[in-house]
């Protein structure tokens, strides 16, 4: 029987089903961090458990971590309490941990893809929504709450029932300074924020195909963002150049048999989903977020929607929306003022995000009234970055290449966006308070964002290369 | 926290928002903490009070309106959507709440609040319509949801059935964890493990 590439995963790490209920679903890899770890130790430490499989976690420290003079003991209390007890709790249970000065510390959905642990056909978890990220390499991966953080520490197993099957078809070729961020800011916008909730989502087609593995991941990444349980694309030659030497892939003769297995990841011609969407690439400019959830995206061309344009049972919150961005219905949205850009964040901190970057700004200059932060995914961007002269390019340019952590994405740690300033942002969420109280976001792709800081207004890309 | 659900009884607290994110049920800034207790004072936070200020309520928010009360809240479509955080389930039952009724939720959001006891009622665009009006036209109306019928219903109002796996049904009713269930199962997982591919 034709299966799709879901299928093929799920079925090989059912343990069993439950009649009328879920599956017992087996967990390779679990990824941890400080925040939302914590009460699921505790939880452990009173029922007397152990960690059933200490070698399948990973833990690293991201959501609430400085981003400049890591070096130093972290300032505020809690956060480092949080930081602390992560390192506790893993030396305890023994699990390795990729804590704060750690070659390979960075955020968790940065660092799981460019350690090679997260491998096609497995199922991975964590305790972060963007775990989907992950599903670039042909997994299955999705976020958990604390107390499935638990049972997969106690088990390795989670209870689940089977999400319906989408797949989403991009074809064609993308326009000129159209990219992965573009794409899936584009495809929310047009099934909106709830648009696959229930579903797991492959994306495929031909513009999908071409992408490199950083700007599946990206598109991965924001899954999430309409609902979806997670998201995933079928692994190739592709992703196989990606993982072959990284520090966890398999070696040797391993790795030829890892491939051979890997080869068969793919959904079966005539596999059936519950549904199908067809995008054409050429339809898709760069995109933008004018409202405070990632469904409200247009191009930078386009313009707020009227109120005329809403429908009459979605105008509260419409309106609720433009309130909180202090924007008009109907303005264009290219020339709009920014007062900071966000460079960074599991959508886009990765190596090539940052080449992406310094290629456009290389000669040019940042704005005055604009203050930027660039934030790595982790310290092996950083120090490629620095290795291909990348800092050099950003500073001249104006910019600071800062040290990797969720940073701005979230707002946790002190890398706030201040009340009513407008940031434009490469990170998933434009949430109300997200960047900080009343702070304000557009979301954007790399190249859009470094538009943002040259000429301090929104801008379309397409003119100034 | 209370581990059984069964029959909850109680007016409601109405939020007719779409696409309410875990972001605004608890913001980041409340997750440093290392328990899970306390949550509540921070539900819906800023939208709660002005420049964080607990001395500052924002009169017109729901839950600042003497109006409305109850141990069920409602909110329109999307509820829980955006981040996995469990703390925003924990906020919401440790302010009080012992149902949460919507159109549609997000699924983290669902798992996160059927692990903590919180029941997500999920009803149809039209019911929930209803609701809303009802409960504004009269805020002392009751809510009647009765897990084992699977049923949700207000007096001298309608009735809607929900619907809610039969695993996770007995789990809420007797007050049993999934963990319980998963430790069970570890025999069964090691020979499982066996055939397990990873390279
Ligand atoms: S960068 Fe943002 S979205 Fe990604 S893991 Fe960190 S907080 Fe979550």
């Amino acid at each position: 029987m034709s299966k799709t590439l879901f299928e093929k995963i799920w079925d090989k790490h059912v343990v069993k089903t439950i009649a009328d209920g879920p599956s017992v679903l087996y967990i390779d890899k679990h990824f941890i961090h400080e925040v939302t770890s914590p009460q699921a130790f505790k939880g452990l430490e009173q029922r007397g458990l152990k960690v059933f499989r200490p070698k399948q976690v990973v833990a690293t420290a991201d959501h609430n971590v400085p981003t400049i003079n890591q070096h130093l003991p972290i300032k505020e209390e809690l956060s480092r309490i949080q930081v602390q007890t992560l390192k506790e709790n893993c030396e305890k249970f023994g699990i390795e941990l990729y804590g704060l000065g750690h070659p390979y510390q960075g955020i968790v959905h940065v660092i799981g893809p460019e350690l090679g642990i997260t491998q096609p056909g497995m199922t991975v978890v964590c305790g972060d929504s963007h775990t989907s990220t992950h599903g670039a390499f042909g997994t299955i991966a999705f976020g958990i709450g604390t107390s499935e953080v638990e049972m997969v520490l106690a088990t390795q197993c989670l209870l689940q029932t089977k999400p319906k099957l989408m797949r989403i078809n991009v074809e064609g070729k993308l326009n000129k300074a159209v990219v992965s961020k573009d794409i899936i800011l584009y495809i929310i916008s047009q099934i909106s924020a709830s648009g696959a909730t229930g579903y797991a989502v492959e994306y495929a087609g031909s513009a999908i195909r071409s992408l490199s593995m950083e700007a599946r991941m990206t598109i991965c990444n924001m899954s999430i963002e309409m609902g979806a349980r997670c998201g995933m694309i079928a692994p190739d030659e592709i992703t196989f150049e990606y993982m072959k030497g990284r520090a966890f892939a398999p070696k040797g003769a391993k790795w030829d048999e890892a491939v051979a297995y890997w080869k068969n990841l793919q959904s079966d011609p005539g596999a059936r989903f519950d549904h199908e969407i067809n995008i054409d690439a050429a339809d898709i400019e760069p995109m933008i977020t004018y409202g405070t959830n990632p469904g409200m995206g247009i191009g930078v061309t386009g313009h707020v929607p009227n109120l005329s344009e809403i429908d009459e049972k979605e105008k509260p919150s419409f309106e609720k929306s433009l309130n909180y961005m202090g924007l008009e219905p109907g303005i264009d949205i290219k020339g709009k003022k920014v007062d900071y850009v966000f460079i960074g964040s599991c959508t886009n901190s990765r190596i090539e995000d940052l080449r992406m970057v310094a290629n456009f700004v290389k000669g040019k200059q940042k704005a005055s009234d604009v203050e930027v932060w660039i934030v790595p995914g982790s310290r092996q961007v950083e120090k490629q970055a620095r290795e291909e002269g990348i800092d050099k390019i950003l500073e001249d340019a104006g910019f600071m290449l800062r040290q990797p952590g969720c940073s701005a994405c979230l707002g946790m740690n002190e890398d706030k966006i201040p009340a009513g300033k407008y940031c434009i942002s490469t990170s998933n969420r434009n949430f109300e308070g997200r960047q900080g109280p009343n702070a304000r976001t557009f979301l954007a792709s790399p190249l859009t964002a470094a538009a943002a800081a040259i000429t301090g207004k929104v801008a379309d890309v397409r003119e100034l290369i | 926290m209370s581990k059984q659900i069964n029959i909850i009884e109680s007016t409601a607290v109405p939020i007719e928002i779409e696409n309410i994110d875990t972001d605004q049920i608890i913001p980041a800034r409340f997750l440093k903490a290392t328990s899970r207790d306390g949550f509540g004072k921070n539900l819906f936070r800023d939208w709660r009070f002005i420049q964080d200020d607990e001395n500052k309520p924002k009169t017109e928010f729901v839950l600042n309106k003497p109006t409305y009360k109850g141990k069920i809240l409602v909110a329109a479509k999307n509820f829980g959507c955006g981040s996995s955080r469990e703390h925003a389930a924990w906020a919401i039952k440790d302010y009080g709440f012992d149902v949460v009724v919507s159109s549609f939720f997000a699924d983290i959001f669902k798992n996160n609040a059927l692990n903590n006891f919180l029941l997500p009622v999920t009803v149809s665009e039209e019911f929930l319509k209803e609701i809303f009006s009802t409960v504004k036209k009269n805020p002392s109306t009751r809510l009647i949801v009765k897990l084992q019928d699977q049923t949700i219903e207000w007096e001298g109002g309608k009735k809607e059935k929900f619907e809610i796996n039969h695993y996770k049904k007995t789990c809420l009713i007797n007050g049993y964890d999934d963990i319980d269930y998963l430790l069970s199962m570890r025999g069964e997982i090691e020979s499982f493990e066996k055939d397990e591919v990873l390279f």
